[in-house]
């Protein structure tokens, strides 16, 4: 299926390459190099290229271009898919996923993707099969690896590979046994000129950090399930039990993971957390315009709107802005033309605002458009959508774990046109 | 080879096998020689006791790619394809394929292998080797029918890359083996919305008889019942095969289902974006209805990339209609202001198709557009200019102020495109316009020279038109713009040029064809179609590259169109379910697990529905294949059952089973226990028990769970999870827990309980089950005994009946009694069994001697002398017995 992988960084030079199959000239990816010149950007690089020979399957992530190279017919999101897990497992085991990164653990690069694959069919994805195969670099290990000449390839075979629950190492021990859920949800929104909402959906993921000694064997139920309207599970989670009785019961994976995302009903009304107020107008006859933004908090349930980010895309008659805020810090760049805002927490007694004047190219007329207005901001303790985890218990295993679950609301894509 | 020194030097230790393995496979082809040296490394390693070694020496051994090993490999393969690890034979199904490029005149023999491959019940090999048959064999069909169910229900337990392979090869698989569902719907379609689906006369005939005959083969609904749970996947591609599972298999009424998931993966990274916004593009088209409900999940964000903004806007023109569309052309408002001016020329382009596909708002997108005229950004206006050019085709009656506003733009506009359409048009309806007209046509015949060539031909249309219609204005400018015409740099303008003089001027060469001329020229158009790009994308299966790039991928498998009539169903029977096809409802609609495993099986007979017949169910099939562990075992069926997900590779099957609860104190509920000798499904330490509950009432019993526990000290119980949904009357589940009895033969009480009662049960494992098989040498054996003597060794003399004194009658009795591993023996007269105890791991050699006048000696040497003079009493009478 997937015959090589090229790695291709920013500046458009191939730096790593692995086949698993027959060799294929690294000038096959000239076609790639092609269609990234005809792309003004990163960003609008078609995932999907075809050669004369070959096609070309692609994935942007982290400033880099991993690009798979297949002979024939294959469903495009069986390799994108399988790229993206690839750069997740990079993450996991370097912390980071950089061009630096990988040339600095090339060795376990190799290694890490000669698991992944054989013939170009996926073996192993799963981070904790591999992670017993090749052990992550650490600092430690590092030291200790350059004294005493040992490696990073396990000793024990991994046996994950052949067990019922492939997602779990055998033989997990901890002195503390703790289990930690984070409920988080993510308002993807559009909100029009007058403040009005067009669209707005909940999307929420719960990410577990398990660490628990033996198997156990876990029950997570919620108050409201019936909130949840579509779900994708983990690979642990027994769909079964879910379908009959809305409760997920599943043999959790050592570590940290995603088990379960999910979309809160249409039906159900979101609350938006801010408001933006704005007052953005270029004048035709002028080259000043003016530009003011206020943000200010509603229906939070009393809590702390905090970490509010507010980006705009100027047009590119922009040439430069003259603002001062209320607080936070704001930046202009007049290359790319992105204003940033950074406002911290808002004070309900005081809000926030980015008030000036903004300058533009002599001679230009006036931009059709307003800039739209990108907004991040996080909410502690509260799931908008009113989640709530009602027990968590433990089957299997005779001690007592310590439980804690988190909840946070944030801006997923939340943008108001102005 | 320099490298490969250097190698050496810088790595320490065993990391260099790992790297020398990644040299050789990426250097064997240029250096065979060298990677030939190596090759008997890996021979000696395909025989290593242990599995996942043998697995890695076959897996590099093929992928060294020289053709020299062939035959080697091809023997290995073989022998890896009947190996007792689930894994090995994983991996053989990969080397299938890599000895298939390596060298492709081997196809028939890798069949055969294919063919055994797939037969196995092993959710590790289930992906592997449809991959194996996809690549190789993908046009044998035929291999399939008798694996069809199994891989239906193992489908959910496959790991994530394999069920999509699967999936995709099912529906080829079952476009021709089933009717279509369709044909049903159609006719109920009729009456709700008739251009849902485009059917001709001659097929209504049919439906209407096939109304009346059309009932899902019950292999078809299996499958579509077994993979939409995974809609829920995690994996975006796993989700998008079932959907186009669905889309090509399912009756249309249940293909909705699907879209939901569809826009769930809207959330993921843009590449996967790009690929789920296409085909649901595709969808759209066929099936409005679908998506129509997630209108507001396609609205493009500022943030989105072009080409997944051009995909949403092709899906929300899709989606159009008279209830949406006034909201949808507000959005558009938005988007045509778009700073991005691709985007805002696309948008206008969907306008367009909006306006020409509902007629309610043609007016109102066209007045849009006119005003759009006067924007300031001209790729707005050229593509506005274009868009309502191809609209006033459709109804040119009364626009003529249109017309004359365009004319104006003419002095501004400098895309060809846009004053190439500015100029048809005016040429087009020339007569509307009758006094602009020839102004235009002395505007341009003055800048003829510096046009493009779109717009020069364009030129040369319209004064041709103009010569016809009003030649008394024009006739001169006319000719004028032909003779530059026919000295231009383009050959297509000269040919033009050529061909129009001699069409319209009246000269005595020109034939009859002029007389004609104005009816050639001003003939009534017929007006374009505003089409989607996506339109003819159908007949490529969704979610394939090919759909992707429309265009046929090499090797895209066609998929097939339903058969009219469907083939033999019964192809499919597999031998031990062949009775369950014919029972009754009841049975059918327990389709999964216990019921189709049932060789005798009745819905009325509920005491025999039992776990005895589970077992005996299992048994009979007789070509399991046996696990690495205990030389002599069978890897059993992967039994899912309603609660408990489990996949097993059982080491032996046990027959016995014990009596947990009888049916007359649980008041109904009866429940049989016995040893699944599942390794390691709870951990290391834990005997696997199989609990079988019978509900021999007529009512269904709720909540069934493990209550109150008496343990020893020191033992414990991973417990099933509690039944929490019911089991209907006379229905059997089945659940497995595990009890770590710390070596001891005491028994373990708890509490069965219900929703309304508890019983007090007891499980006393014998001694027999406490042991886990180990595989040594005969070497290690002995090694072994001779330290576990003295106090530590127990034996008996025992008289042997007749008919047990052979080898295999021995090993299979005393395998049956005691989860003990065969040890290879040299000598015919001794066998050797050895074995761990599950709790404390401590070695249990188990030495049968025959000596004669049929006698034997037994031997077992152990450090747990109490568990081994247990295990002796145990087995006396195994042999001694008939």
């Amino acid at each position: 299926m997937i015959h090589s992988l090229f790695l291709i960084n920013a500046s458009g030079d191939i730096f790593l390459e692995k086949h698993w199959k027959s060799v294929v000239s690294r000038s096959v990816c000239d076609y790639f190099f092609e269609a990234q010149e005809r792309a003004s950007e990163a960003e609008n690089v078609p995932p999907v290229i075809p050669t004369p020979h070959h096609y070309l399957l692609s994935v942007y992530r982290h400033k880099i271009f991993f690009v798979a190279v297949i002979q024939s017919e294959v469903p495009p999101l069986f390799v994108i898919e399988f790229l993206h897990r690839v750069v997740d497992t990079f993450q996991d085991y370097f912390g980071v996923c950089s061009e630096v990164i990988i040339k600095d653990n090339v060795v376990v690069v190799y290694e890490v993707l000669e698991e992944m694959l054989d013939n170009g069919f996926p073996l192993a994805t799963e981070s904790n099969i591999l992670k017993e195969l090749i052990k992550p670099p650490t600092i430690l290990r590092t030291v200790v690896n350059t004294i005493t000449g040992s490696t990073n390839v396990g000793d024990q075979l991994p046996t994950g590979q052949l067990s019922v629950v492939p997602w779990r190492r055998t033989g997990v021990k901890y002195t503390n046994n703790e289990a930690y859920f984070d409920v988080i949800e993510e308002i993807d929104a559009i909100i029009d000129k007058s403040g009005s909402t067009i669209t707005a959906e909940i999307q929420g993921v719960i990410d577990a950090c398990v660490k628990l000694t033996g198997m156990p064997d876990l029950t997570l139920s919620f108050m409201n399930p019936r909130l949840l309207d579509d779900v994708s599970f983990h690979p642990c989670v027994r769909f079964k039990r879910w379908e009959s009785e809305k409760i997920l019961s599943f043999i959790p994976p050592d570590g940290n993971f995603r088990l379960l995302s999910y979309h809160v009903s249409a039906q159900n009304l979101v609350a938006i957390p801010v408001y933006v107020k704005h007052n953005i107008s270029f004048r035709d006859s002028s080259s000043l315009g003016r530009f003011e933004i206020t943000v200010g908090p509603k229906q939070t349930m009393g809590k702390t709107v905090e970490g509010v980010m507010v980006t705009s895309q100027m047009p590119k008659s922009v040439l430069n802005m003259t603002l001062t805020p209320s607080q936070g810090t704001h930046v202009f760049d007049p290359v790319t033309k992105l204003l940033s805002w950074d406002v911290g927490k808002i004070n309900p007694q005081k809000l926030p605002s980015l008030k000036g004047s903004v300058s533009l190219q002599a001679g230009t007329s006036k931009p059709d458009e307003n800039p739209t207005i990108n907004l991040q901001f996080k909410i502690q303790q509260l799931a908008i959508s009113g989640l709530k985890v009602n027990r968590l218990d433990m089957y299997g295993e005779k001690y007592k774990p310590f439980k804690g679950i988190k909840y946070m609301t944030k801006a997923g894509k939340f943008q108001v046109r102005t | 080879q320099l490298k490969c020194k250097n190698m050496f030097s810088l790595l320490p230790g065993h990391i260099i096998k790992k790297l020398v393995y990644v040299y050789l496979m990426r250097y064997a082809e240029e250096q065979q020689d060298l990677a030939l040296l190596s090759i008997s490394t890996f021979q000696r390693a395909l025989k290593d006791p242990n599995q996942l070694i043998r697995a890695s020496a076959l897996r590099v051994l093929s992928s060294i790619r020289v053709p020299i090993i062939v035959p080697i490999m091809m023997l290995a393969i073989k022998e890896a394809s009947s190996d007792l690890s689930p894994y090995v034979r994983k991996n053989a199904a990969h080397a299938i394929q890599k000895l298939f490029s390596l060298d492709p005149e081997q196809k028939e023999m890798l069949i055969e292998v294919i063919e055994k491959l797939l037969k196995d019940r092993s959710t590790l090999v289930a992906g592997s080797v449809v991959m194996a048959f996809e690549e190789v064999c993908p046009d044998r069909i035929d291999l399939i029918h008798k694996n069809y169910r199994k891989l239906c229900n193992l489908l959910v337990d496959v790991e994530e890359w394999g069920q999509v392979v699967i999936i995709h090869m099912l529906t080829r698989y079952a476009r021709t083996q089933f009717i279509s569902p369709w044909k049903v719907d159609e006719v109920v379609d009729e009456y709700n919305e008739s251009n849902f689906y485009e059917s001709d006369e001659e097929q209504k005939e049919k439906d209407q008889k096939m109304k009346t005959t059309y009932t899902m083969d019950p292999d078809h609904r299996l499958l579509l019942r077994n993979t939409k749970p995974l809609l829920q996947s995690r994996n975006a591609a796993v989700v998008m095969a079932v959907a186009q599972l669905y889309w090509h298999l399912a009756p249309k009424s249940e293909a909705g289902i699907v879209s939901k998931s569809l826009v769930r993966l809207l959330r993921s990274n843009r590449e996967v974006q790009y690929i789920v916004l296409q085909n649901i593009a595709t969808m759209s088209i066929q099936r409005k209805g679908m998506f129509e409900p997630y209108l507001k999940s396609f609205y493009v964000r500022s943030t989105d990339p072009t080409m997944i903004k051009t995909l949403k806007l092709e899906i929300l023109t899709n989606l159009a209609n008279e209830a949406n569309i006034s909201t949808l052309l507000r959005e558009f408002q938005t988007y045509v202001k778009s700073q991005d001016k691709q985007f805002a020329a696309a948008t206008i382009q969907a306008i367009g198709r909006c306006a020409t596909n509902i007629t309610e708002v043609t007016d109102t997108c066209l007045n849009g557009l006119v005003c759009l005229l006067s924007n300031r950004d001209e790729i707005v206006v050229a593509e506005s200019v274009v868009v309502i050019k191809k609209l006033l085709q459709t109804q040119p009656a009364h626009h003529g102020e249109i017309i004359k506003h365009m004319a104006k733009l003419l002095d501004n506009i400098t895309v060809p495109v846009a004053r190439a359409s500015i100029l048809w048009l005016i040429g087009e309806y020339c007569e509307r316009v009758p006094k602009i007209a020839p102004d235009v046509l002395r505007k341009t015949a003055k800048s003829f020279t510096n046009e493009d060539d779109l717009v020069k031909l364009q030129i040369l249309n319209l004064g041709a038109k103009l010569y016809l219609t009003n030649s008394k204005q024009t006739k001169l400018l006319t000719q004028y713009v032909l003779n530059l015409g026919k000295y231009d740099q383009s050959y297509d303008i000269r040919d033009r040029t050529r061909f129009i003089r001699q069409l319209i001027v009246p000269n005595e060469k020109s034939g009859a064809l002029s007389k004609y001329a104005k009816k050639i020229f001003l003939a009534q158009k017929p007006a374009p179609l505003l089409e989607s790009p996506f339109k003819d994308r159908d007949h490529f299966q969704l979610g394939t590259l090919s759909h992707t790039l429309n265009s046929r991928a090499t090797g895209y498998l066609e998929l097939s169109d339903w058969p009219e009539v469907a083939p033999d169903p019964s192809v499919r029977n597999v031998d031990v379910t062949e009775s369950v096809r014919h029972d009754s409802e009841d049975v059918k609609k327990k389709a999964k697990g216990i019921s189709k495993r049932r060789s005798t099986s009745s819905s009325s007979d509920t005491e025999s529905s039992s776990s005895e017949e589970c077992s005996s169910g299992s048994k009979s099939e007789s070509d399991s294949k046996s696990d690495s562990e205990s030389g002599k075992s069978r890897n059993a069926t992967s039994n899912k059952v309603s609660m408990v997900k489990y996949v097993t590779t059982q080491v032996s099957v046990p027959t016995k089973t014990h009596e947990l609860l009888h049916r007359m104190s649980g008041k109904g509920l009866a429940a049989h226990y016995h040893f699944s000798r599942q390794p390691g499904i709870f951990g290391d330490h834990m005997v696997p028990v199989q609990v079988t509950v019978t509900n021999t009432t007529d009512q269904k019993i709720e909540n069934i769970h493990i209550g109150e526990k008496k343990l020893p000290p020191g033992m414990t119980m991973h417990e099933f999870n509690p039944i929490g949904n019911h089991i209907l009357a006379c229905e059997v589940a089945i659940m497995v827990q595990g009890i770590d009895f710390c070596d001891s033969t005491q028994t373990a009480s708890f509490q069965l309980c219900t929703k309304d009662d508890h019983f007090s049960v007891n499980i006393q494992p014998p001694v027999g089950e406490l042991l886990l098989p180990v595989t040594m040498s005969e070497k290690d054996f002995k090694k072994e005994q001779g330290m576990l003597t003295g106090m530590n060794e127990t034996s008996a003399t025992i008289v042997v009946a007749p008919q047990n004194s052979t080898r295999l009658v021995i090993v299979e009795r005393v395998v049956k009694a005691a989860n003990l591993g065969v040890v290879p023996s040299g000598q015919d007269n001794i066998h050797r069994f050895a074995a761990k105890t599950v709790h404390s791991g401590s070695l249990m050699l188990v030495t049968v001697e025959l000596k004669e006048s049929s006698t034997a000696q037994l031997v077992i040497n152990t450090e747990k002398t109490v568990i081994g003079s247990v295990l002796l009493q145990e087995l006396k009478p195994v042999l001694s017995q008939g």
